[in-house]
This record gives C-alpha cells, structure tokens and sequence, in this order.
C-alpha cells in the first residue's frame, strides 16, 4: 500500500464518524465521562441465572431501546439483541456524519464492513429440544423426535436472526447501503479487522464510504459455559467490578461485556465534497495470524508483533524513531489487554518487540478494565477511544492495578486518566485462535 | 482510475482444493461433474423423515478421514474440529497439494515453498452449531421434572461434562485457524461469515491483501455443512429448501432456474484456492490454472431485512458484476460462460437471472450458466468456493460439465436446462454468488493463454 506521504484526498481515509452502545452509556459523552471517571460496568448476570455457574457476573448494556434510534422500528420488530445494539452504535455514527443532512454521492459505493458475531440462541427451547429428543435406549439424539420438537419449540424469525450477517442487514435496510458489504468474525478480533479491511477497500477506489465496526453479545447460557470450560473468564468471588484486571499480578481472566462499536470511514476526497468533518485519519493497519496453537497464544508474540508492525509500516512509522519532542511516533496504545494471564504479558512483549527501548514510553491502557470484553465488537469500541483520546488530550486508564506483574513492565495508564497530548494511536485486538489485528488512527490534519 | 490500478499486481490461481460429496479434490469433482452424477442421496447421519427435506449432498467417511489428512503431529487436534472445520482442512491439504507448495503441513520440517509471513488464509465460514448428541448428553443431568432444562444444576456440575474445548469446536473462524496453523499461514487472515457469499468474499479479500502487497499468496475460499439439526431447521425456516419426504428423488427436486424450481438441496463442502501473484507462480515454475481478473461485492437491498426475499436484488447484484468486469478490465461480451449460485429457490434465481439480463441483454439466453446445485447441493459458506473452483477447472479444461435436472427454464431466458458435458472455447468466465442476507460477490477469472 502506498507510503502515507503519497496519499491523495482519494486514498486518504477519514473517520466522520462515530457511535456505541456499550455497559457504561449509549452514547459518546456518556461512556468517555464514566471512562475518565475510571468506572465499571460490572454487575451480577441478569440476562439468566447465573447464580450457580464459576462466573456469576459481566459487563451487560443496561436500559437500551433500540427502538430510539430506528427510523421505523416495525422492520426491525425482529432483531436480536446483537443487531440492536449495530443500529444503536451505527444510527449515532450515520447522524455525527451528517450523512443525514450531507448524503453520500452514490448508494452503491456506501458499503459496510462489520465484525459482528451471531445472535443468540434461544436457550430454553433449544436445550429443551435437545433434552427431549434424547433416545437413553441408543444413547443418541432421535432425529425425528428432534425435527417435531425443534419445528414446534423454535421460532423461525429468531433462529435467521441468529445468522453472524444479521446486523449487517439489519444496517444495510436502516440506511440504504448498496455497496461492498462483507461480515467477519475473527473471535475477539473482528471489528479491528473490519475496521482495516474497510480502509483498504476505500483506498482501494472500491467504495466512498464504509460503516465499520461491531457488535456482539455472548452473555447467554452458552456463552458463559462455554468460556467457563476453557477458563478464560474471570471467576472472582468479590466485588465485580474489581474483576477485571488487565496488567495486573492478580488478573485471573476476562469479564465478558456486550455492545457495539461503529464509525464511519470515508474518503478524505469524499468526505470534503459533501462538507463533512474529518474527526481522524486512519493510516495503517496489519492483520496476522500466529499459526501455532488452537488454545495458546504464540509466546514469544510474534504474531501480535506483526500485526503491529505491518499496521505502523503502512503508516510510514518508524517505531524506533523519536519525534521533534523527543518522545516516541506513537503517542497510546490501547491494549488488547483481556485480563488474562497469557494475553497481558505476551502482549506486553509484543510491544517490547516492536518498539525495543521505546516500550516504555509509550502509555498502553485497556478500557476491558472497565467495559469488560465486548468480544467481536470490542475492537470497534476502543478504536472509538482512541479518536476520543486524541481529540480530549485524555488517556482512559486501566482500573484495577495495584500489584506490578514483573512481566508486564510498561506504563499502563494505572488506575487515573491522565492528560497527554495524543496524536497517533494503535488499536491492537487479538483473537482466539490466532488471528490478529491493529490499527493506526492520528488526528486529521489538511 | 481507481488508486490501485496505479499498483495492481496479476493475481492467478495455482491450486484447486474442493471437498464435496464426490470426495475430496477436483479429480472426483470434476469426473462427477462431467459425468452427470449427483452426489445427493437420503441423509443417513441422523433419521431426517422429520424434517422438510431428507436429502443432502454429504461426503461418505470413506471420502474424508481427517485423521489421515492432517500430519500425524496434528491428529491430536482433529478431536477439536467440527465437521465445517474437518472440510476446510481437508480442501486446503488438497489445494497445497495441487498447486505443488511445501508447507509445515505437506512436509514437516522441510523449507516452505513461499515464506509463512507471505501467505494469507481468508476462508469463509458459517454458523456452527453445537454438536445435538454431545451437548443432550452433557445435559441428561440437568433436567427438570417436566424433561426441560435446568440451568441451575448445570451451571454447578452439567456444564462440566462437556470437553474444555467445546466451544473452540465452534467458532467460525477456527476454519482458518487450524488451517493457519497445519500449513503455517503468518499473513493476514480472515473469516468471511456471509453466507453463500462468503467463498467468493474470500476470495476478493485475499485479492485485495495480495495487490496491496500484505501477501504473495493466501489460500482462499469456504466451507460448510448445513446438514444438522439446526442448520436444516433455520434453512426450512428460510424458506429455501425444496420439499423432499422419505423416497422421493432428491437430484430431481433441485432445479436451478427452472420454470417450476421450488427450492435447494443441502450439501457438505466447500473448496480452497491457493490465489497466488503471477510472479510468484512464474519464480517456481508453475503453470497456473486460471488468471483471478476481477472481483466486485454489493449489498442488495431487501425488502423483508434479513434477506431472505430478494425482489429488489438485481441491479445490485448487476452492479457487483459489473464492477468485477471493471476490475478486471474485461467488457461484458468476452464472458464465455457463467457460474452462478445457482441454487434452485425461485426468489435468488430470479435476481441472479434478472442481473444477467441487465449486464448481457440480448446475449443472455446464449451464454451457458453452470449450475452445480443437483450434483453437490448448496454447500452454505463453501458453495461459491465450489463455484470458483469448478470455473477455474472450466477454464483449465476448456469444458462445461454436464447439466442436471433443470427441464425448461423459458421464464427467466437461461441457459440452464439438463444437458451432457461437451467442449467449449472459453476465455472468461464468471462466478456470482448472492447469499442469504443480500451480500453478492462477482469474480471474473480468465483463462492462462
């Protein structure tokens, strides 16, 4: 991709903007005030009764109606719980665009680029069917007895609903998008990868704008279960907003969140001829995999490292130079920073590897301290904090720290905001399984 | 001219990886396809006489021991892949095998044929469900007195009958991640969740990370089996299943574009392709099978949100196929022949058939469309995968396979009816794919000449 200093209106591309749903508000003020103010989403589990399951509480939305945000909330009458938070996030986006009042040129180059995961299932009947198509004679489910039962207990809206495109949809109906559209799902990294594919489609000439991001929710009774099995949840027994603990030497894993994260990119080109205001500049972004285990990250960080350094490589970023100031190109790293015990200090060194003695002058924070994980839509959100970093001169700190882990030595925004004057961030998210993703956003000079 | 014209690289095909109910490979593939045979027949995994349809395109276990396929240091894991993910694996074995690559999965230990930090994986998947059998007998302890489930006895001893990998069985993007890791795949990587459009989606990705210079080469495409429980349940749901009862002819009811179609036939599978930069292919001497000329996506609107009408679809899906025609700097009038979804429910074969007529007019009627839905069903996140795979081959072979089931296809003016295999002098040749929720991808590939 070309250097930064080549780029022309048509290949720059800009953010214009932005929306969430997240655990601590539903819109941008909202949410930035509670993360300056170093709060937490936390609480016991009300989607289900969790009371008996390792991990009794999460990060959940409270009070949203989706409702408020929809033109016409009868065609969305069945959307899940994930495709309202997207148009929730994405209607605040669309509005700070002013691609209401400033319309797009050409439908069919608005396209739309999200990291958004599956619905969710619809618990009690599903596991009914399941139970009671159980054959205890051959030991196996009866197919029959299941097809009569799933038919009947399963309700044929709420099961398309649950397909990982739902949102996609549901957004491309809300606004009249016609162009590229894609839906990844990369586990915890996909609205990062959304994010950097949708620059390189606009840069690419495919598109004039992109409505990027996430959303997601796995607070359910499978969700739960299923990352108790693997032992990745946090499963404190305190206080839950104490849970959370990127960093930290008593970090025991993540606390899951839910929400959405959306901006809109454009084209710098795009976005001066309809009057629209540019908020940042995306100019890099690095997608990797670290082909070496189902279940563990590669130790050494290789793969996160070169996420980084393809991301900052495209952002002609030296990550051993100093600027003018004396002080390192990139100004805050928002952590993928789970608050588990291998995602912390691999990360850690990752950062290490990428910018050697410079590591350390550079603040790294993880909001997950205080929104929780938002899974496929977490990327999407702390991209969000980064623009809003950049344009407070804030940095969100990492709640939660009070015991220095030797192995994670770097400066993680410890407990309070803090003032700094940021220009340049990496967003960095990691998925299970391997596949990692960053992003690099400055502030938007002409 | 769009910015990446400045430094578009030629991007060609070097390896065909399609797992479908002929087996595993383009050999099985294309020999059934030429043929005229189908791989539809009664599911015989679970007792389907339940369910709206109880054919399907399946692969036989004799087709597909994973086991076998992955390196003996990799066995282990394999306990750990769903069936979507046992087809991935086994596609991208064969399209490494194909394009004659070196890789930690063709031989471990050796020197690897392009350098892991150069090759990008881009496969598109679907939703996933639990395992039925697996996850009711985890549950039989937590049951209620009425036989329904109890969450609080599962959230204190049930949940722990279920391995504490259950969950990575599941997740869509573990398709690219064992693949990554058998073949070891270090550049970008991606997982496509769109449903038939997912393959062809990948493919364009993978298009995009090579031109602007992230990768050299990226196995490329998808994989699925809707032939479960959930998956055949949320596709009658759909709408989109042609009713089929115990005994009744499963190849015959698939009928793309016919006058009288009324819905699809499941299969399992899905294709890789190892997409790769003209230079490359030219530095290690290997002849390539296809050039990948031009890709496009859209979104099409809707009228019922989620996608599942498509009666406004066809100028978007004529824009992605034009766009692809742009991209590829190919006029309307060089494609020789065309493959598109292809899948026998009346709604998508209207818009496909609808977005043909606007982008090739008159000529429409003339042009052979390829419809593989008879012989290996629609294979949900691998069927334009398949698609892409069976063009290429096209190409290679300068044949179109034989066509089945289809009688009479006068309302929509194809070129779709049953017909026997025969030559054919092809230049170019098309691939759409517009899937449930309204994303469509057009591809045009070129033959090597």
């Amino acid at each position: 991709m070309s250097q930064r200093a080549d780029r022309t209106p048509r290949d720059r591309v800009v953010v214009s903007g932005m929306g969430w749903i997240t655990p601590l508000g539903h819109d941008l003020e909202t949410v930035w005030g509670a993360l300056m103010r170093g709060e937490s989403g936390m609480a016991p589990i009300t989607r289900f009764d969790a009371r008996t399951f390792p991990t009794t509480f999460a990060s959940e939305v409270k009070s949203f109606d989706a409702r408020a945000f929809m033109k016409d909330a009868s065609i969305h009458a069945t959307a899940g719980i994930n495709s309202q938070f997207a148009l929730g996030a994405a209607a605040q986006a669309w509005k700070q665009a002013a691609l209401d009042v400033k319309p797009a040129r050409n439908m069919r180059r608005v396209g739309i680029y999200l990291g958004a995961g599956e619905g969710v299932i619809d618990t009690p009947n599903y596991l009914a069917a399941n139970l009671k198509a159980w054959d205890a004679a051959a030991g196996k489910t009866d197919g029959a007895v299941w097809a009569k039962l799933g038919h009947s207990l399963l309700n044929a809206a709420r099961e398309i609903e649950q397909e990982p495109n739902m949102p996609l949809a549901h957004i491309a109906r809300e606004f009249g998008a016609r162009g590229p559209a894609y839906n990844c799902l990369t586990a915890c990294a996909a609205s990062t990868q959304a994010l950097g594919e949708a620059t390189s489609i606009l840069r690419g000439g495919e598109a004039d704008v992109m409505i990027a991001g996430g959303a997601h929710t796995m607070i359910h009774v499978l969700g739960v279960t299923g990352f108790n099995r693997l032992t990745a949840l946090s499963t404190s027994t305190g206080d839950p907003r104490t849970a959370s603990r990127p960093f930290d030497l008593g970090r025991g894993g993540f606390v899951m969140g839910e929400g959405a994260g959306m901006v809109i990119l454009e084209t710098l080109e795009h976005a001066l001829a309809r009057g629209a205001t540019p908020l940042a500049e995306v100019i890099g972004f690095g997608s990797s995999a670290d082909s070496y285990r189902i279940t563990d990250i590669e130790p050494t960080g290789r793969g996160a490292a070169a996420a980084m350094l393809q991301a900052l490589a495209q952002a002609g970023i030296d990550p051993h130079a100093r600027g003018a100031d004396g002080r390192p190109l990139v100004d805050y790293i928002s952590a993928h920073g789970t608050g588990t015990k291998e995602n912390d200090s691999i990360e850690t060194l990752a950062v290490k590897r990428v910018f050697g003695e410079l590591a350390k002058d550079i603040p790294m924070s993880s909001v997950k301290s205080m929104l929780g994980h938002l899974i496929a839509a977490a990327g999407a959100v702390e991209f969000i904090t980064c623009v809003m970093a950049i344009h407070r001169g804030m940095l969100p700190p990492t709640i939660n720290y009070t015991t220095p882990d030797p192995e994670c030595d770097l400066d993680y925004v410890a407990n309070t905001p803090r003032a700094a004057r940021v220009r340049t961030c990496l967003s960095n998210s990691f998925g299970f399984g391997g596949q990692n993703d960053t992003v690099c956003v400055t502030a938007f000079e002409s | 001219m769009s910015p990446i014209l400045k430094s578009k690289r030629r991007i060609v095909i070097t390896g065909l990886g399609p797992v479908t109910g002929f087996g595993v490979g383009i050999d099985p593939l294309w020999q059934g396809l030429c043929e005229g045979r189908s791989a539809i027949r009664a599911i015989s995994a679970f007792d389907p006489s339940g369910f709206y349809s109880t054919v399907a395109a399946t692969i036989a276990p004799e087709q597909l021991d994973i086991r076998a396929i992955v390196p003996k240091s990799y066995r282990k894991a394999t306990k750990v892949m769903a069936r979507d993910i046992e087809i991935a694996v086994a596609a991208a074995g064969s399209a490494v095998a194909a394009a004659g690559l070196t890789t930690r999965g063709t031989h471990e230990g050796a020197a690897p044929t392009i350098a892991p930090e150069r090759v990008g994986c881009h496969i598109g998947a679907g939703l996933i469900p639990a395992d039925s059998d697996e996850l009711a007998s985890a549950m039989l302890s937590c049951r209620t007195a009425d036989g329904g489930f109890d969450p609080g006895e599962w959230g204190r001893t049930g949940m722990n009958n279920l391995t504490p990998l259950w969950l990575l069985k599941y997740l869509p993007n573990m398709l690219a991640c064992h693949v990554t890791i058998i073949h070891d795949c270090q550049g970008p990587s991606n997982t496509l969740t769109c449903a038939e459009a997912s393959g062809a989606l990948s493919i364009g990705e993978s298009m995009r990370v090579i031109r602007r210079g992230d990768a050299d080469a990226c196995l490329s495409g998808g994989a699925e089996s809707k032939v479960n429980y959930m998956g055949m349940l949320r596709q009658t749901f759909a709408n989109r299943l042609a009713r089929v009862a115990t005994g009744d002819d499963g190849v015959a009811a698939v009928r793309p574009f016919d006058d009288s179609a009324s819905g699809t036939v499941l299969g399992e599978g899905g294709g890789i392709l190892i997409t790769e930069t003209y230079e490359s292919a030219q530095r290690r001497g290997v002849r390539a099978v296809a050039e990948l000329a031009g890709f496009a996506a859209r979104q099409c609107s809707c009228t019922d949100t989620v996608g599942v009408e498509l009666a406004d679809a066809p100028g978007d899906i004529a824009s992605a196929i034009e766009g692809a025609l742009d991209d590829a700097q190919t006029p309307a009038s060089d494609i020789d022949a065309i493959v598109p979804l292809g899948t026998g429910i009346p709604t998508v074969d209207r818009a496909e058939a609808g977005a043909l007529r606007m982008i090739f007019g008159e000529r429409t009627a003339q042009i052979p469309l390829v419809t593989l839905a008879p012989h290996v069903g629609i294979c949900g996140a691998g069927a334009s995968a398949i698609a892409a795979c069976v063009a290429a081959q096209c190409l290679a072979q300068q044949r179109l396979p034989a066509r089945l089931s289809t009688r009479s296809s006068t309302t929509l003016a194809v070129d779709a009816a049953a017909r026997p295999s025969c030559a054919a002098a092809l230049r170019t040749v098309l691939v759409t794919a517009t899937g449930m929720g309204g994303q469509s991808a057009a591809l045009v590939l070129r033959s090597i000449s």
